[in-house]
């Protein structure tokens, strides 16, 4: 396969052309909206917490394939997870975009297509944006700001890694 | 695919343009970068807006510079010295001839177009900008000529105006009469939009804001590389551009002032070139145009862009110019064939230059970008340094393809080829 098709597979244009999570949470009590200003990529995540267990998400990605389809599949994912296993997740997301990972995890499911990415450097950041967005927003929660409008940023992201 | 997919790029709705005057094809041999694969494909860039290539003349002319001339200017008193001084200053006086006939101790040498703007701001602007002033600055301004004077005027209280554009591209003039009043101390606006590609009547809105008093500063970091400058004529206070969008290499830019206004105004660097006397008890600078080149400048890159001037010169601007609007017809033509593509700014192009911003409907910018870089095809994608503009075209970012003096139609074809195989690729 080359690179392009390797970024650009079917699963992340899949989820490209029909991103999950669009459905409206009103039961939603964590709001977080992410930017990445070097694309101009924009997330707003709306997260029904309930018990320490994300029951439901809704995500309103408006950018790239690669962001629009990783919000999407976050939509997929989280659903029913601890904030600690999707802070686990999201660092293993992490790992796996920067090439730190022997082998994609068989349990990504279909998170692991977004391990082409990692052959693009300059598109690791749109592959992450939901996920720095979704962390942040559950960060701040738990500190007492459920309403606290986060911006990520270029710079932002550099301290992650 | 469209019912568009029947036409092949072979039977394009106009036979291609011949160049005016000039032969592409020497031309490109001239740009020794043009002649490599990128991803198994022939180079084709098209991000000339961003920065230009280089030919073996600017390439040569810095390794020359550091070859047989390599010494600090101005007050050495030895033989290399004396070179490097004659080649720095002959290369003011040859961008004071090229920009109309300017006299040469109005041309300062800055780091490129966004210094050259701050130097204005934080000279000319903390001098001549108070409380309740204001400065008129158009919608569809680069940033470095727009955070200046919105800094600029939060430092002192004064207010930014806008000058609107229209949907077409270009500037809404209708209400220039009231935007620009008695309050009003500059006008920013650039000369060549970077995103639309216009060309604004730089003329016509100087005589405006003379007419109420107020100055003007013109960006033309688009418009110097494309078309024949005349300062003069436009009528400007302040024009600024940059070496490296005009064939000669980065970290070069040039502020033209008025010469009383330069003469008026304090100085920027304050250090060592741009004294004149210094003591414990006094200070006194330079003249013109060393008072704003304090430090020792950017002096090998400053010498090559004389050889991007004369490489130009040699092409003369007027043919330069022409290639392009030919080139820039063919491409908005061509472009225009694939469905639902939307292309920004004016469509005539005695309107505007080569930079052609434009958006799919169903694909991203930087996805569009990626697959034609697969192709060996550069554009660019993004915001464009434009966040106000974007705003109102109610975008996050467009694709932008710009042309320049190497690139000929078969560039043309083979960005419309790819934008189409793009759509295949994408299955939308």
């Amino acid at each position: 396969m080359m690179p392009l098709d390797e970024m650009y597979r079917e699963i992340i244009l899949d989820h490209y052309r029909s991103p999950r999570g669009r459905k409206p949470l009103p039961e939603a009590n964590v709001t977080a909206e992410g930017h990445n200003p070097s694309c101009g990529d924009d997330i707003k995540l709306e997260i029904e917490l309930k018990d320490n267990i994300l029951q439901d998400v809704h995500v309103d990605c408006k950018g790239c394939a690669i962001s629009v389809a990783s919000g999407s599949m976050l939509a997929e994912t989280v659903k029913g997870k601890t904030f600690a296993e999707v802070s686990e997740l999201s660092k293993t997301i992490r790992k796996m975009l920067k090439g730190e990972l022997e082998e994609t995890p068989d349990n990504l499911g279909d998170l692991g297509a977004l391990a082409g990415v990692r052959q693009f450097p300059v598109r690791i950041k749109c592959a992450l944006l939901a996920w720095v967005t979704l962390i942040e927003g559950l960060d701040k929660y738990s500190a007492g700001h459920p309403d606290g409008k986060i911006v990520v940023t270029s710079e932002h992201d550099h301290e992650h890694e | 695919m469209t019912d568009m997919a029947s036409q092949t790029h072979n039977d394009p709705v106009t036979a291609p343009p011949r160049a005016v005057g000039l032969d592409i094809e020497r031309v490109k041999a001239d740009f020794p970068i043009l002649t490599q694969q990128i991803n198994g494909h022939r180079l084709v860039y098209l991000d000339s807006a961003a920065t230009s290539q280089k030919p073996r003349e600017v390439i040569n002319a810095i390794l020359e510079y550091y070859r047989k001339m390599n010494s600090n200017i101005h007050r050495g008193l030895h033989t290399l010295a004396e070179r490097a001084t004659e080649a720095y200053e002959a290369t003011r006086v040859h961008t004071a001839r090229f920009v109309g006939g300017v006299q040469p101790e109005e041309i300062i040498f800055t780091r490129g177009t966004t210094e050259s703007i701050n130097l204005v701001a934080y000279t000319w602007g903390e001098q001549n900008i108070s409380k309740g002033d204001e400065i008129l600055v158009s919608e569809m301004e680069h940033h470095a000529n727009f955070v200046p004077w919105f800094e600029l005027a939060r430092r002192k209280g004064a207010i930014i105006r806008k000058l609107p554009i229209t949907l077409c591209g270009h500037l809404d003039l209708s209400e220039i009469d009231t935007l620009i009043n008695e309050k009003t101390k500059l006008v920013a606006v650039s000369h060549m939009s970077n995103v639309f590609g216009t060309i604004n009547p730089i003329r016509d809105i100087a005589a405006k804001a003379h007419e109420k008093g107020a100055l003007i500063l013109a960006d033309g970091a688009q418009a110097s590389p494309h078309l024949p400058i005349d300062l003069r004529a436009l009528g400007v206070d302040f024009y600024a551009f940059s070496s490296h969008k005009m064939l000669g290499p980065t970290g070069v830019g040039v502020l033209y002032g008025r010469k009383e206004l330069l003469e008026a105004m304090p100085p920027f660097n304050f250090g060592g070139e741009m004294i004149n006397q210094v003591g414990f008890d006094k200070v006194t600078f330079a003249d013109l145009p060393n008072k704003f080149e304090g430090g020792t400048p950017n002096i090998a890159d400053v010498i090559a862009f004389e050889a991007a001037l004369s490489y130009l010169e040699g092409l003369g601007m007027e043919n330069v110019h022409a290639h392009e609007t030919a080139i820039t017809k063919y491409a908005l033509e061509r472009l225009s064939e694939i469905q639902g593509l939307e292309i920004q700014g004016p469509q005539d192009t005695a309107e505007r230059g080569s930079a052609i911003s434009f958006t799919d409907p169903d694909i991203h910018p930087h996805d569009i970008s990626t697959f034609l870089d697969y192709k060996g095809i550069a554009i660019r994608a993004g915001h464009h340094c434009a966040q106000p503009l974007m705003k109102f075209l109610g975008k996050v970012a467009t694709a932008r393809a710009s042309f320049y003096i190497y690139n000929d139609t078969a560039d043309v074809d083979a960005l419309v080829d790819a934008l189409r195989e793009m759509r295949r690729y994408f299955g939308v």
